[in-house]
């Protein structure tokens, strides 16, 4: 079964790309716009990936990790954190809340991809 | 001791005039005799001349040992009884006069003793009716100088010549720290040794300026770099004097080197990001704009502004991810941000939440070497309106702090027992007005995290909650160093009779002793002989400005010798071999001697000696102690010559000085310095006033020609 992946971001430029390259990996993609659907598309759809954007309206990423690390159902749930801030103390406090990995645009889509592929365990 | 000329004229003179009682009488008995008579009488002479001739020597003898016995007991003992009572008027008003001699001087210096118990009651009496007088200008200087000693910034008053006149520990320790290790901040120097004298002139004549046009508070700023490469910005104000005339220049320091090192990354930052990101914006654009515009292009075409725009956009990434983690620092936030220690953080910020929100605070200590760097007043704030939200909305009644290492980080945490804050309760919280009590600050949490580059979540950690700040590391603040006090007195950082020491420009010689200033120093060597290779293995020195020992401006520096000690050498100075491995050596230490005693007079007990081991490395080290030289041991015997030894300790116990830490290259300085002290008012009894007139009776006396 196709592995399910969440893209949280308000930035429809990169959603475009990166829900492009995933698809085209054989992922099953959902995309969110904001923290509060995100948190909704989470508990409905159970996808394996986040790849959550700190910066959303309404919850902001680490709130939606948070919350994500709170509920005990979605524990197998992976967490890529992006952001365009990129401090060193934004990634602290990422890894703190319990994201599995953090990643600072710009990036590398390719790579990305690849993280996201070895996480999950698909070759 | 060698009988003086004196001595043989008295014999000489009491010899003669026995002879010439004799021989009048004689002659009185032999006038007018008849000759018969007088012919017996000269036959019964001439037979019993030998007897004469006997009586004659017996009486020289006679008149000799008379002659000597007054001397000593009397003569010599009135000399030795003057002398000591001088030390007694001028030096040291303990000593006991005390003499061998005939009763009446003994009696005498009963009598003199006497007189001197008075005379110190009264002095006593006296000094404690001058002191209680004085206590009161005294209380206003501590006052000033307590002042000072707080200020966080640094103060230095200089008078109109630049001679400093008063600092502060903040001033002396900024300078230790940007200057070389022997920075001369002390109180007599001159202030163009650390500022350079056309920015202070500058500033001088632009507070005149003012002055002349009438602005009674005038103020000049700038920004000097001195040696080390830090930088200090300046304010400078003028001292009045009572007629509003320039007397001296107050100087605030501030040491910006950090400051403006940020501002200067923060530059660097923007100025390599304009310029590496234009060319590779433009050409994504250019490629990109024709993609849109020419639809109809064909496939090759196509795929060639394609791969320009992947090409760019790739080296764009890289630009960026290289300047920014090149310059990474330029993020750390700095204005109005201070050094903290993060315990120190925490015990204001325990005192704050227990006054402000009623609630218990506990703290762990984890560690005393973390630093944050924060707006303590905004953080403590923050902290404090925490907790009030706490026990407001949660009935939280005790949190407890703990302070702890987080990679490149610093996290304060609060930790209560329950559970953790929900995620949206403190979103709202983040974003509120901080308000505690009634009292509510303008900013919100939010603000303050911005302000400080900082992170704030909360979580659950083994059974209770905890709002974790995750704060910029700080830089620890050097700590200003205890200085080891030599006696009990507080610092002298301040001078002020030393305003009144304008416009000696006079030549060294004509100068009065009294307002020379010295350096009184000391060496330690391996052993007697420079000549055959004995080394220096330390130097102890301490300064005198107007009269007064400054036991705060010493120089202290043990010195590698480069050769083995002797072991009985060490048996004097009780120094050992290890403590002198890795010290710098003698060519490194001179240079910052010499800076030490520029511009005073060098003082030492048997100078000749000292100096000695001074010149042999002059050419080494490529520096001359050129300035004149007094000697103790000579000024000593000019001023004493009737104390028994000429050794440090036989003369600092005559005048009085208390001797302490003997055999340290800094503890014989500082007794060779008292000893100077006391001297030179003796030095005064005998006409010896000026410099010139010191080096003159030097010159004369014996012990001058020795040769080491």
């Amino acid at each position: 079964m196709a592995k399910k992946v969440l893209i949280a971001d308000d930035e429809q430029n990169i959603v475009i790309s990166l829900e492009f390259l995933l698809k085209r990996e054989g992922f099953e993609v959902i995309v969110a716009g904001d923290g509060e659907a995100a948190l909704q598309m989470i508990a409905e759809h159970r996808p394996d990936l986040v790849l959550l954007d700190v910066m959303m309206p309404k919850r902001n990423g680490y709130e939606v990790c948070q919350q994500i690390r709170a509920n005990s159902a979605l524990k197998g749930v992976k967490v890529i954190m992006l952001t365009a801030k990129g401090r060193e103390i934004e990634v602290a406090k990422g890894m703190a809340l319990g994201a599995d990995a953090y990643v600072t645009k710009p990036f590398s889509t390719k790579d990305l991809v690849a993280e996201a592929k070895r996480m999950l365990g698909v070759t | 001791m060698k009988p003086p000329l004196r001595y043989w004229i008295w014999v000489l003179a009491v010899y003669g005039a026995s002879l010439a009682i004799v021989g009048a009488l004689g002659a009185a008995i032999a006038f007018g005799l008849p000759p018969d008579d007088g012919d017996t009488l000269a036959r019964i002479v001439a037979a019993r001349s030998p007897l004469l001739v006997a009586a004659a020597g017996l009486l020289l003898a006679l008149c000799a040992g008379a002659v000597s016995w007054l001397f000593t007991n009397y003569h010599y003992a009135a000399r030795l009884l003057a002398e000591q009572t001088e030390v007694v008027l001028k030096a040291n008003p303990n000593h006991l006069v005390s003499v061998e001699a005939g009763p009446e001087m003994v009696e005498l210096a009963k009598a003199i003793n006497r007189i001197a118990e008075g005379m110190r009651g009264l002095q006593q009496d006296l000094e404690l009716r001058s002191a209680q007088a004085r206590s009161h200008v005294e209380e206003e200087r501590n006052r000033l100088a307590a002042l000072m000693s707080e200020l966080t910034q640094g103060v230095m008053v200089c008078n109109a010549e630049g001679r400093i006149l008063l600092y502060n520990e903040r001033a002396r320790a900024l300078f230790l720290r940007v200057a070389s290790e022997s920075a001369p901040l002390g109180l007599g120097r001159s202030i163009f040794a650390l500022l350079d004298r056309g920015q202070v002139t500058h500033a001088l004549d632009k507070l005149r300026h003012s002055l002349e046009q009438g602005i009674t508070q005038p103020l000049t700023r700038f920004v000097a770099s001195v040696s080390g490469g830090a930088v200090l910005r300046i304010q400078v104000a003028p001292f009045l004097s009572s007629g509003s005339r320039l007397a001296g220049l107050v100087f605030m320091l501030e040491d910006v080197t950090g400051s403006l090192g940020d501002e200067h990354r923060r530059l660097s930052l923007l100025l390599a990001l304009a310029r590496d990101a234009r060319a590779p914006v433009a050409n994504i654009r250019a490629a990109a704009e024709n993609l849109v515009q020419y639809p109809e292009m064909d496939s090759g075409g196509r795929a060639r502004f394609v791969e320009v725009v992947a090409e760019e956009a790739r080296a764009l990434s890289d630009t960026l991810n290289a300047a920014l983690r090149e310059h990474a620092l330029a993020f750390k936030a700095s204005v109005a941000l201070e050094d903290m220690r993060a315990n120190d953080l925490v015990s204001v910020a325990r005192r704050a939440i227990e006054g402000a929100a009623a609630i218990e605070t506990a703290g762990e200590v984890e560690g005393d070497d973390l630093w944050v760097r924060v707006d303590s007043y905004a953080l403590v704030r923050a902290l404090t309106y925490l907790a009030a939200q706490l026990r407001g909305a949660h009935g939280v009644r005790a949190v407890r702090f703990r302070v702890e290492a987080a990679a490149n980080f610093t996290a304060i945490d609060m930790l209560w027992n329950g559970a953790a804050l929900a995620v949206e309760t403190l979103a709202a919280w983040e974003s509120l007005p901080m308000t505690v009590g009634g009292d509510e600050a303008p900013i919100t949490l939010k603000d303050v995290l911005e302000q400080h580059g900082a992170e704030l979540w909360c979580e659950e950690k083994a059974e209770s909650a905890r709002l974790r700040f995750l704060l910029p590391s700080g830089e620890p603040v050097p700590a200003i160093e205890e200085r080891a006090a030599h006696g009990e007195d507080r610092p002298e950082y301040y001078d002020f009779d030393l305003f009144e020491r304008r416009g000696v420009e006079a030549r060294f010689e004509d100068r009065p002793l009294a307002q020379l200033n010295y350096t009184a120093f000391d060496t330690e060597t391996t052993g007697l002989e420079p000549s055959a290779g004995d080394e220096i293995i330390s130097i102890g020195a301490v300064r005198i400005v107007n009269g007064r020992l400054l036991k705060h401006e010493v120089f202290e520096r043990l010195v590698d010798p480069g050769r083995p000690l002797k072991p009985e050498s060490a048996r004097i100075h009780g120094i050992e071999a290890a403590a002198l491995e890795g010290q710098p050596t003698i060519e490194q230490v001179l240079p910052l001697f010499h800076r030490f005693c520029e511009d005073t007079v060098l003082v030492a007990h048997n100078a000749a000696f000292d100096m000695r081991f001074l010149e042999l490395k002059e050419q080494a080290s490529r520096v001359r102690f050129a300035q004149p030289v007094l000697d103790t041991l000579l000024l000593a015997s000019i001023a004493q010559p009737g104390i028994p030894s000429r050794t440090l300790e036989a003369i600092a116990e005559r005048l009085g000085v208390r001797v302490i830490g003997r055999h340290t290259a800094l503890g014989d300085a500082l007794v060779t310095g008292e000893i100077f002290l006391r001297l030179l008012p003796l030095l005064a009894g005998l006409g010896i006033v000026t410099l010139g007139q010191a080096l003159d009776a030097s010159r004369k006396t014996y012990q001058a020609r020795l040769k080491y």
